[in-house]
């Protein structure tokens, strides 16, 4: 199956085609949801063979190229739609297909009754064939093919209700937000695909990454990293391009589940990892990734932490992961990061669709402080969630605690302590604000009308995938324990990932030396302080509420510039968006193109007709004046001849 | 060269059609657009034969035809196609036979007049494309004028008369200039054992070793009235004009096949004669086309007027092509050629539906539109895909040539800085703005004028001229090959005896 890897690209691309173009006509929601999900499920089962196909080979040849077609063939460059399996991309298209079915059959129960409801499937369906482009591709083009497609579908999926408002505009304006701030880190990547191509001569993987360290400076790879991870930041939601994310609930929630779980935002995780090599010749850059991530992630909970709207706060704390899993990245831990990408994958896609679930029992409110108590009326959706919020908190046996361990004992292996602190610091507020969500939502008094909103549970086509979510969310890190506690080796999925970032690791060289005591003991004060956190989101936001109100009316400027986002968008709205816009019209427009420009070309028409218009005097029509000039001349003439005679 | 009557039967059976047409009587309307849509349609077929018949693997001229014209100076009736000129001529019969029937419904006044004039304009198109001598394609780029001017003067809009005669007055300023030079070539020639001639297979032999500052001269003749033609900035004031008033297949044709004849004259001309001018001048149209490229956008993402946006994204567009065209890499000259189908398919596309909702609705004001996809969600899904292709999103055309553009020009050993590559790729996010801006303003968000609730989606005939558009869209973003294949030949032809002339 390994060698019909393409299948798993082409399914999808069925189903948007036969969802798209005869969707309008089928009508029948249930055929629609079972050919947009079981194209996805086949891509599934095509990767899942595949896999065990790879397991079954020797460690040492599990990368296999797949050419498909041809592409661009012109001059030096060559590029077609080839695939690459390796353990990395193999890894990355479970978690694409696997938790994309799982978004597809929930969004069957949620988008239940919706106009297009075949838009819907087409749209996700196109969303996991860009993906699967993007993890599956063996040349950077191809990647960036998939890269810009996860943004196209984006756009479209966050513009879903398109003729709704959204915030203080709408929801096209959010939709369109997504599309540009990718553009820009689109940008980044178009630049960087032109300096590998002038250093190696080529874009595909099998040519470039056995070149990488051998020709070229350093200076070239440092560039090489930083378009790269400019690229990168656009599209997973880093400082300063992460703005668009949060708008991005604008689209129905599986959507939301799907881009930051599933999809799209791990996309730059990948790329960076991808070019894990490159990075590791590029001090700087690494430097740059590392400390970018951990801003990310601190200030992204910092904002977490006072939002109101439950996709919101969920929303943030995708920034803040992202940012973790850069930070793994830079401090050379890649396959933790890439750990942490799988986890994050289960326990976000379980907590957006359980906010799904909630909204869809709410009557589409998201507002948490009109929630409560809804634990009784939602049990499965209660519990579910519940497991989310643990396993992002990093609480063991949970499948977060063993990627966000790792990543903050690499942190602080590689990073030194001050990383770790801010890692820590981060850690807690993402407890906190994920337990101010659940204490919220589902505990204690119904801060809402029961007479008049009856909330109800989802049906179980949403409930199952919760639920199966769930169960990953718990197990899924014991695939990754800690070789403190599994012995050498023992950390499966590192071992999994090893050969692909193997020239990278040597380049990097070994790992600070120290201690399995400070590593147990730092492991202990993490989930110490994880814990603590909940219980005081838990004491406050159940038993004493004033204490939030309270806290937030003393330090009423700090709470102001957490609720608005450091304000961000308005900052980049008055320095950028606006001036642009006003030097384009006032300026550029307006006076250089009509007045200045065309002005100077009628001005030559103009001048032309003045000029002429004193030489018409000259055709008078009169003949004797005419006659009289004709004399005059002859006279000239003859008068000339003569004198050279 | 072998000849063949194949080249001059495409050129000439438009002007037969024309001339058909004369013997038809005016009020058999009905009539009329049958014959016209046959005749290009045939002329369509033929094109597609020539492709068939062409020998892609080889160099040179092919399916050739000359005869004498003006036999003491060596001028003739030479004819012939290579993969540059194959392209832009399958490229000129496929967008005629769409602007011709998308006017079926929205010109009803002098009929037969318009079809005449478009199956002439037809005609000069393909006459520049194939002429391989200088004489002869002079003709060609001057008689082409002259049924554009009418198209637009008596088809147009309010401005009619001021657009003609700027676009008419403008292009024929320029090309005076190319005119003399051309004369100065064939004295020049006259000079060398060739004896005057205005072959240009005989000129690529002997021009390239003109002294340089004959050679500045020279090219700059040549490049003023192809800059004009493009638009290169700053000389492109006259196409936001001649866009807002010509008539929809005006602006397709314009748009489509018109343009092109400014980057091909670069590619046929400066390059191959002046390659040290060329290598000279090189840096100075790069930053003017990468100007171009952020004014253009710029100033487009601020129009009001649906065409006029379309006509600044042109000249951003073009500014690609013509960095594309002067980088001296394969992989450039290959992104400009198919650029310049792309442009043609999506920037045709563009105006032909801005001429559809502007038939319904007789307002080309963005604000006087909003959330017309819920009404007609047919044409806002197609318009949704022609502006992505302009966007140049991977998959779809845009990408193939914008990309192939950069990346040759980014390692182009005559600008040698990476700069321009750089700045024309920050292009791409404001492309992006100005489409999706207008898109959302026409189509998204809730419906702003009553009048829109009754807008009507497509008709058939609408549909089927999107249709092949969007189809070439999608094969050359999916499958370029059949189309790089056909030029490839060329421009490593073209890209290495450019090098090894400025070597020299």
């Amino acid at each position: 199956m390994i060698h019909y890897i393409y299948l798993s690209v082409v399914f999808p691309l069925l189903g948007f085609l036969i969802n798209g173009l005869l969707g309008r006509k089928i009508k029948n929601e249930k055929l629609i949801g079972t050919i947009g999900s079981g194209s996805i499920f086949l891509a599934f089962i095509v990767i899942l063979v595949s896999f065990f196909e790879l397991l079954a080979m020797p460690a040492d040849s599990r990368s296999v190229t797949v050419p498909f077609f041809t592409w661009m063939n012109t001059g030096e460059l060559n590029v077609g739609f080839s695939y690459h399996v390796d353990q990395l991309s193999i890894v990355m298209s479970l978690i694409v297909t696997g938790i994309g079915f799982l978004i597809h059959v929930y969004s069957i129960g949620y988008m239940h009754g919706d106009r297009a409801f075949w838009k819907f499937f087409a749209y996700l369906n196109l969303f996991i064939f860009a993906m699967m482009n993007l993890v599956l591709a063996d040349n950077f083009v191809l990647l960036f093919l998939g890269w810009e497609g996860v943004g196209l579908c984006s756009y479209l999926l966050i513009g879903y209700y398109y003729d709704r408002d959204f915030e203080k505009g709408t929801v096209a304006d959010a939709s369109k937000k997504a599309f540009i701030t990718n553009r820009i880190g689109d940008f980044g990547f178009l630049v960087a695909m032109f300096l590998i191509f002038l250093t190696f001569d080529s874009l595909n993987f099998a040519s470039v990454m056995p070149q990488i360290g051998k020709v070229g400076d350093v200076g070239i790879y440092e560039l090489i990293a930083i378009f790269l991870f400019i690229g990168a930041i656009g599209k997973s939601a880093q400082i300063p391009l992460y703005v668009w994310l949060p708008d991005a609930m604008a689209g129905p929630t599986p959507v939301s589940a799907l881009i930051h779980a599933a999809t799209m935002v791990t996309a730059g995780v990948y790329l960076v990892a991808r070019c894990a090599a490159i990075f590791a010749l590029a001090a700087t850059a690494m430097m740059t990734v590392a400390v970018i991530g951990l801003l990310t992630a601190f200030f992204a909970a910092t904002i977490g932490i006072v939002q109101n709207d439950i996709k919101k706060v969920l929303a943030y704390s995708t920034v803040s992961q992202l940012g973790y899993m850069f930070l793994a990245l830079g401090v050379g831990a890649f396959s933790a990061g890439i750990f942490h990408v799988m986890t994050h994958a289960f326990f976000k896609a379980l907590l957006f669709l359980g906010a799904g679930s909630v909204i869809h029992g709410m009557h589409e409110k998201q507002d948490i402080r009109h929630y409560g108590g809804l634990q009784k009326y939602m049990p499965k959706t209660f519990l579910t969630f519940l497991i989310g919020a643990i396993a992002i908190a990093g609480i063991p046996p949970f499948s977060g605690f063993f990627s966000k361990d790792e990543i903050l004992w690499d942190a602080y292996a590689n990073g030194g302590l001050l990383f770790w602190i801010i890692g820590v610091i981060t850690a807690l507020m993402t407890a906190f604000y994920m337990f101010r969500l659940v204490n919220m939502t589902f505990l204690g008094k119904p801060r809402f009308d029961e007479h008049h909103t009856h909330p109800h549970e989802s049906p179980s086509v949403m409930t199952v995938p919760l639920m199966v979510l769930a169960v990953l969310s718990v197990i899924g890190g014991l695939i990754g324990i800690p070789e403190v506690f599994s012995g050498e080796g023992g950390n499966v999925f590192k071992s999994w990932l090893a050969p692909v970032f193997a020239d990278a690791n040597l380049i990097l060289g070994p790992h600070g030396a120290h201690s399995h005591f400070e590593e147990i003991l730092l492991m202990v004060l993490s989930v110490a302080g994880a814990a603590g956190a909940i219980y005081l989101a838990r004491h406050i936001y159940l038993n004493s509420p004033a204490i939030a109100t309270n806290t937030a009316a003393k330090f009423k400027g700090i709470y102001n510039l957490l609720l608005n986002k450091y304000f961000v968008d308005e900052v980049y709205q008055k320095t950028i968006i606006t001036p642009t816009v006003k030097l384009s019209e006032k300026f550029l427009w307006k006076q250089a193109d009509n007045k200045l420009i065309d002005g100077t070309v009628n001005g030559v028409a103009k001048i032309i007709t003045i000029i002429a218009d004193h030489f018409r005097k000259f055709q008078t029509g009169v003949a004797q004046i005419y006659a009289v000039v004709m004399m005059v001349g002859i006279v000239i003439t003859i008068f000339w001849i003569m004198s050279r005679l | 060269m072998e000849n063949s009557f194949l080249t001059s039967l495409i050129l000439f059976l438009p002007v037969a059609g024309a001339l058909f047409l004369l013997l038809v009587p005016g009020d058999k309307k009905q009539v009329i657009k049958y014959i016209g849509f046959g005749f290009t349609i045939i002329t369509f077929i033929l094109s597609i034969y020539l492709y068939y018949q062409f020998d892609v693997s080889k160099g040179g001229f092919q399916f050739v035809d000359k005869a004498s014209w003006i036999s003491n100076l060596d001028i003739s009736y030479f004819v012939g196609v290579d993969g540059l000129a194959l392209i832009l001529v399958l490229l000129t019969t496929f967008i005629t036979p769409i602007a011709l029937v998308s006017s079926w419904s929205s010109i009803n006044e002098k009929v037969k007049e318009f079809t005449f004039f478009v199956l002439v304009l037809e005609a000069g198109m393909i006459g520049v494309f194939v002429s391989l001598d200088l004489f002869l394609f002079y003709v060609f780029w001057e008689a082409m004028l002259i049924p554009m001017y009418f198209i637009i003067g008596i088809w147009g809009g309010k401005r009619r008369i001021y657009a003609s005669v700027k676009f008419f007055i403008y292009t024929m300023a320029g090309s005076l200039l190319m005119l003399v030079a051309i004369i100065w070539l064939g004295v020049y020639a006259g000079s060398t054992p060739t004896g005057f001639t205005t072959d240009i297979t005989k000129l690529y032999q002997i021009a390239p070793d003109m002294a340089m500052n004959i050679q500045l001269w020279m090219f700059a003749a040549f490049a003023i009235s192809f800059s004009i033609k493009v638009p290169l900035f700053p000389f492109h004031t006259w196409l936001p004009d001649a866009h807002v008033e010509a008539p929809t297949a005006g602006s397709v044709i314009l748009a489509g096949v018109l343009l092109k004849m400014g980057t091909y004259g670069l590619i046929r001309f400066n390059l191959p004669l002046f390659p040290d001018a060329t290598l000279y001048f090189a840096p100075w149209f790069a930053t003017l086309s990468v100007i171009g490229i952020i004014y253009g956008a710029l100033v487009a993402m601020v129009q009001t007027d649906m065409k006029k946006l379309v006509a600044y994204s042109s000249v951003a567009h073009m500014g690609f092509i013509v960095l594309g065209i002067f980088a001296g890499t394969v992989e450039a000259m290959q992104g400009a050629i198919i650029q310049m189908v792309n442009h043609g398919l999506s920037t045709g596309a563009l105006f032909l539906m801005v001429g559809y909702i502007y038939e319904r609705t007789h307002t080309r004001e963005i604000a006087d539109y909003g959330g017309i996809a819920k009404v007609v969600p047919v044409y806002a899904t197609l318009l949704l895909i022609v502006s992505l292709s302009s966007i140049g999103v991977p998959g779809l055309n845009g990408f193939i040539g914008e990309f192939l553009i950069l990346l040759g020009s980014f390692k182009s050993p005559i600008y040698n800085n990476w700069i321009f590559s750089i700045i024309a790729a920050s292009g791409v996010i404001f492309a992006a703005v100005y489409l999706l801006w207008m898109y959302q303003r026409v189509c998204l968000e809730k419906i702003r004028h009553a009048n829109l609730e009754s807008l009507k989606d497509l008709d058939t005939r609408e549909f089927a001229l999107l249709i092949p558009l969007i189809l070439f869209i999608v094969w050359i973003g999916i499958y370029p090959s059949t189309f790089l294949r056909i030029t490839e030949v060329f421009s490593r032809d073209t890209v290495n005896t450019f090098l090894q002339n400025i070597v020299k």
